[in-house]
This record gives C-alpha cells, sequence and structure tokens, in this order.
C-alpha cells in the first residue's frame, strides 16, 4: 500500500504537480497495481545477478576527433524563450 | 484491385515495369490519408511527400524501395516534421534532425507520407492514450486497433499506405499487428539504431516494420539494420536480412509455450493459434510443449523496468528546451506545473511507478529485484532454444476489443501484453502473422526466436503465411 505522504514525496521527486483529486486517483491506482507487482518479492533469487544489458558489448567507443553537432540556431529553435542566444528560465529559488 | 491493394513488393514491381510512378502511387494514398476513416494519422506531409515523389520519378534510376509510400509512428523524429509522440508535452514541436531508421529508409527510396497515432510516449495497448485521438480498429471501427502503434498498425490495415514503422518496448508493434490482421516485426534489441526515436525505457525499445505481408516487413528491416555510430547500443549486423522464400517448414522445431496456451487466453485465439500450429506441422515442423515458468512474471517484472526507466527518460521534458511551457515564477514551480498538466494520466502513473521503484527504500525490494527476474527469463529462453529453433504463443491473449473497454482499469490493460514482453525482456525478436479469426475479428500468431535469429523466424513466418492464406483486407474496405 502507497499513502498520500508517499504519494506527494514521490510526485515531488518526479517534478509532478499533482492536485488533491489526482493524488487520491494515483495512490489507489498505484497502489492496486502494486499488489499485482508484489509477486515478484516473493520470488526466489538468490544468487541470481542482475540483466542490465541484453546483447553484450564491450568498449564501444568511437574515435575522440571533433565532428560537427546540433548548431545554435538548431538547438534553440524550438525553446520557449531565448536571451542573447541561451535558453531563457524564471528565477531558481 | 485498386493501387492501395498492392503489396510493398508488388508496388516496386510496377514502378519498375514503369507502369506507375511514384507520384500517382503516393497520390493514390494520400487520397485515403485525407478521409483517413481509421483516424491513423496525427500529421500528414503531402506537399512534401510529392515533392520527393516527382525527385524520385525524375532519378535515371529507382532506388531500392522505389519511391512508395511509408506510415512512421510519431515516436520517432522527421525533421521539420511535427513530431509529438502522442503528446502535449510536444505539441507543435518540429525535430531538428531525422531519426536514423527514417532516414535510411528515406535513402533507399521510401517516401514518408506522415505522422501516425499513438498511446502518449508509447505507453498504451489500445491508443486510446493519445492526447490527441482515438484510432479505430479497421476491421471493427468500435474497436482499439491496439498499442502503442496503433495509427501505424490501423494506416497499414486500412490500407492508407502500404507499410510502416512502429517501435516495440513490451509489444507495441506486434499487439497491434495482431489486432489489425497484419504482420509486425521487432527485431533483436540493437538490430536498428534508437537514434531519434523518443526514448520510453531505452533497454526495451526497438523500431520495427509493419506490412501486410512477412516479405514486406524483411525489405523494410532489410534497409534498416546496422551500426549506427549515434547509438552506441545498436549492432553490427552479422548477416543481411534476406527477404524470405521458404515454401516448408521441413527440420523446424517449434516450442509451444504452455505458459501462454493456458489460463487467460481467450478460447478463439487459442484454437486459431492451434490451428496455425497443424497447418505448420503439415509444413514438415516439429511441435513440441515447451515451459517458460517464468513467463508470466514478465508483466510484473517489466510494470517496474519499463516505468523505472522511463520516469529517467522523460525527465528530458521541462518545457524550457522544447514544447510548451507553463509560466511560472520559479524554475521549480515551472518544472511542476509544466510536467503535471502536459503529460496525460497514463504516462504519470508509470513516472510515479517508475521513480516510486526507484526511490531509496524501494529500489532494492523492486527495481533490483525485477532486473533478476528478467535474468531468469534470459535463461529460460536460452534453455529452451537448445531444444527448439523458434518459439510460438498468441500475439495478444485475446482479439480487439471495444474502445473504452479497459480505461478504467490500468492493470486489465497492461495484461494485453502478457505474451510480447517475455521476448522484450530478453531482448529477442519476434514476429507476429495474422491466423485466422475468431468472432470476425484477426488473431495473430507469435513467433520468437533466438537473437539474431531474424532470417529463420521470416523463413518460417512466410511459409505459415502462405498456407494460413488470411485475407488482411478488413469487411467492408473500399480502395
Amino acid at each position: 500500500m502507497i499513502d498520500d505522504t508517499t504519494v506527494r514525496h514521490v510526485a515531488r521527486l518526479a517534478r509532478l504537480r499533482l492536485d488533491d483529486a489526482e493524488e487520491q486517483v494515483m495512490r489507489e491506482e498505484l497502489s492496486g497495481i502494486l499488489e499485482h507487482i508484489d509477486a515478484i518479492r516473493a520470488m526466489d533469487l538468490d544468487g541470481v545477478p542482475p540483466t542490465t544489458h541484453v546483447i553484450e558489448l564491450e568498449n564501444v567507443l568511437r574515435a575522440d576527433e571533433p565532428r560537427q553537432g546540433l548548431s545554435q540556431e538548431d538547438a534553440l529553435r524550438e525553446a520557449r524563450a531565448v536571451v542573447d542566444g541561451s535558453f531563457e528560465v524564471p528565477r531558481m529559488d | 484491385m485498386g493501387l492501395r491493394d498492392l503489396s510493398a513488393t508488388e508496388q516496386i514491381g510496377e514502378l519498375a515495369a514503369g507502369r506507375v510512378s511514384s507520384l500517382e502511387l503516393v497520390e493514390a494514398h494520400l487520397d485515403a490519408i485525407a478521409r483517413d476513416d481509421v483516424e491513423a494519422f496525427l500529421a500528414v506531409d503531402a506537399e512534401g511527400a510529392r515533392a520527393r515523389a516527382r525527385e524520385i520519378d525524375a532519378l535515371p534510376e529507382r532506388p531500392p524501395l522505389g519511391g512508395i509510400p511509408l506510415g512512421v509512428k510519431d515516436a520517432l523524429s522527421t525533421r521539420d516534421i511535427v513530431t509529438t509522440s502522442g503528446s502535449k508535452m510536444l505539441e507543435g514541436f518540429r525535430p531538428v534532425y531525422t531519426a536514423t531508421c527514417v532516414a535510411r529508409l528515406e535513402q533507399a527510396g521510401a517516401v514518408v507520407v506522415g505522422k501516425t497515432n499513438m498511446d502518449e510516449f508509447a505507453m498504451g495497448s489500445s491508443t486510446e492514450n493519445s492526447a490527441y485521438k482515438n484510432t479505430f480498429n479497421p476491421w471493427d471501427h468500435a474497436r482499439v486497433p491496439g498499442g502503442s502503434s496503433g495509427g501505424s498498425a490501423a494506416a497499414v490495415s486500412a490500407r492508407e499506405v502500404p507499410w510502416s514503422l512502429g517501435s516495440d518496448t513490451g509489444g507495441s508493434i506486434r499487439q497491434p499487428a495482431a489486432l489489425c490482421g497484419i504482420v509486425g516485426m521487432k527485431p533483436t534489441y540493437g538490430a536498428i539504431s534508437r537514434y531519434g526515436l523518443i526514448a520510453f525505457a531505452s533497454s526495451l525499445d526497438q523500431v520495427g516494420p509493419f506490412a501486410r505481408t512477412v516479405a514486406d516487413a524483411a525489405l523494410l528491416l532489410q534497409h534498416m539494420v546496422g551500426r549506427d555510430p549515434m547509438d552506441s547500443t545498436s549492432l553490427e549486423w552479422p548477416t543481411p536480412i534476406e527477404v524470405p522464400v521458404a515454401t516448408d517448414l521441413a527440420g523446424l522445431r517449434i516450442g509451444v509455450v504452455e505458459e501462454l496456451m493456458g489460463e487467460g487466453i481467450d478460447p478463439g485465439v487459442k484454437a486459431a493459434v492451434e490451428a496455425a500450429l497443424v497447418k505448420a506441422e503439415a509444413l514438415g515442423a516439429t511441435i513440441v510443449p515447451v515451459s517458460l515458468p517464468t513467463a508470466l512474471s514478465g508483466l510484473a517484472t517489466y510494470y517496474v523496468l519499463a516505468p523505472a526507466e522511463c520516469s529517467a527518460n522523460l525527465s528530458r521534458f521541462d518545457g524550457i528546451r522544447y514544447g510548451p511551457s507553463a509560466e511560472a515564477d520559479n524554475l521549480l514551480d515551472q518544472y511542476e506545473v509544466t510536467r503535471g498538466r502536459l503529460f496525460g494520466p497514463e504516462v504519470k502513473r508509470r513516472i510515479m511507478l517508475g521513480t516510486f521503484a526507484l526511490a531509496s527504500g524501494y529500489y532494492d525490494q523492486y527495481y533490483g529485484r525485477a532486473q533478476r527476474v528478467r535474468t531468469l527469463i534470459v535463461r529460460e529462453f536460452a534453455q529452451a532454444f537448445e531444444g527448439v529453433d523458434v518459439l510460438a504463443s498468441p500475439t495478444s491473449p485475446t482479439v480487439a476489443f471495444p474502445i473504452g473497454d479497459r480505461t478504467a482499469d490500468p492493470y486489465a490493460m497492461y495484461l494485453a501484453d502478457v505474451c510480447t514482453i517475455p521476448a522484450s525482456l530478453a531482448g529477442l525478436p519476434a514476429i507476429s502473422i495474422p491466423c485466422g479469426l475468431s468472432d470476425g475479428l484477426p488473431v495473430g500468431l507469435q513467433l520468437a526466436g533466438p537473437a539474431f535469429s531474424e532470417n529463420c523466424l521470416l523463413d518460417a513466418a512466410h511459409a505459415l503465411e502462405q498456407v494460413i492464406a488470411f485475407d488482411t483486407c478488413p469487411p467492408g474496405l473500399a480502395t
């Protein structure tokens, strides 16, 4: 079960502003989904290593040579606000 | 028979014989897209497609894909063509580059006609999570086309394009292909570059083709696979993808996954799959039961790993560098309000679930354990492939369900992917082909193989396709 405090904590971590009604629905739905997911907490996994990559690759590196990246014009093209060739953001307090 | 009834291979043949031009083919499909009876498209680039078709028609030699139309899932970036991934978070977004797989197909002579509808950020199994509209199943407009690549599947089924691209994280190509009665393939993880694919769960995401024949799917795949310096998980492809010609299955050992043929599988789906297996046996295949004991735990495993990865991947959507944003007095408010308003309910649910599974105090219980269950699933597949060449199962436990039927219950929706998720977790190639009807709706047969076994899977699927002889034309479709 997930309680209201956990929902608010996780929403803050995820940078999601939820209203009160959304918080309540989220608590109920996440609790419901976790009941199913909890099946994996009962499995015997002793000595089983985690999988992070299904196809093993080693040392995928490219030559360290300068090359053309995105132009400044392209990089800023879709931004909501641009000042002096930079992304503009509100205060950070 | 109209031009739109021709398979991609047949359209390329007509072009090569000089009986039709690329522009005529593009116009015929644009006409259908303009009506778009199944609401498959989010954006159409009619002028761009016409211009490209004219260019190709003027070339001294036709490129291998001839100049025939292609539909592209809206999760794939296309320079200057609005790309939303089905989300309000990217409303009006015009990418500054084109996904490698799309660029490779364009290079080979495919003409992108538009972007197809999808569940927001590819999260869903019915396309009902699109922030823009529902797409209808061409076989019954009151039913879903499946998802998340539902627009791409419906567009091919309704003959608005001969083929299209989708992306598959837990079944998002195979399941809609099954529900729309067409062919869909998810290749080996890393076969196709993910550069330009808007990321959902990076350890699972793969691009793949939709088509009405296995040969067409193979042809599209052929031009996409291989290493891309822009995606470090993309693979040097060991042997070229061949267009399949097999007519029998002599010597092929097919394992039937017992866990995916039991409880929860609709009787009509099971019957159609069993009938296809009888045909496979008649073609010379050996059919044996195989057990993947952890397969059914795949769903729970997936719904920890995929949300965890999505919660990290979707952190980039902050309203600063692209897409719309809320106005706020300080940066944190702007992040939170933008994301709270512009992500839809399912995306928020998964970000929350994933953030929870990765949070301090829960990481080991959820994310860590899910990674270990994933190992068991990988091992069980490897063990199964010591005794058989391919594994067969239904693609979807049910046929297409009515629009609205599962939207109130997230877990009921998640169950739609129970048969496709195991191969996703193991990074294995799998193809869905239509194998019959149940209550007048298409049923998909899934064949999965070891990593890099694409040619074997395509051969098997092609040989079976010939004897199943499924009519991919939905009833009442006017072409």
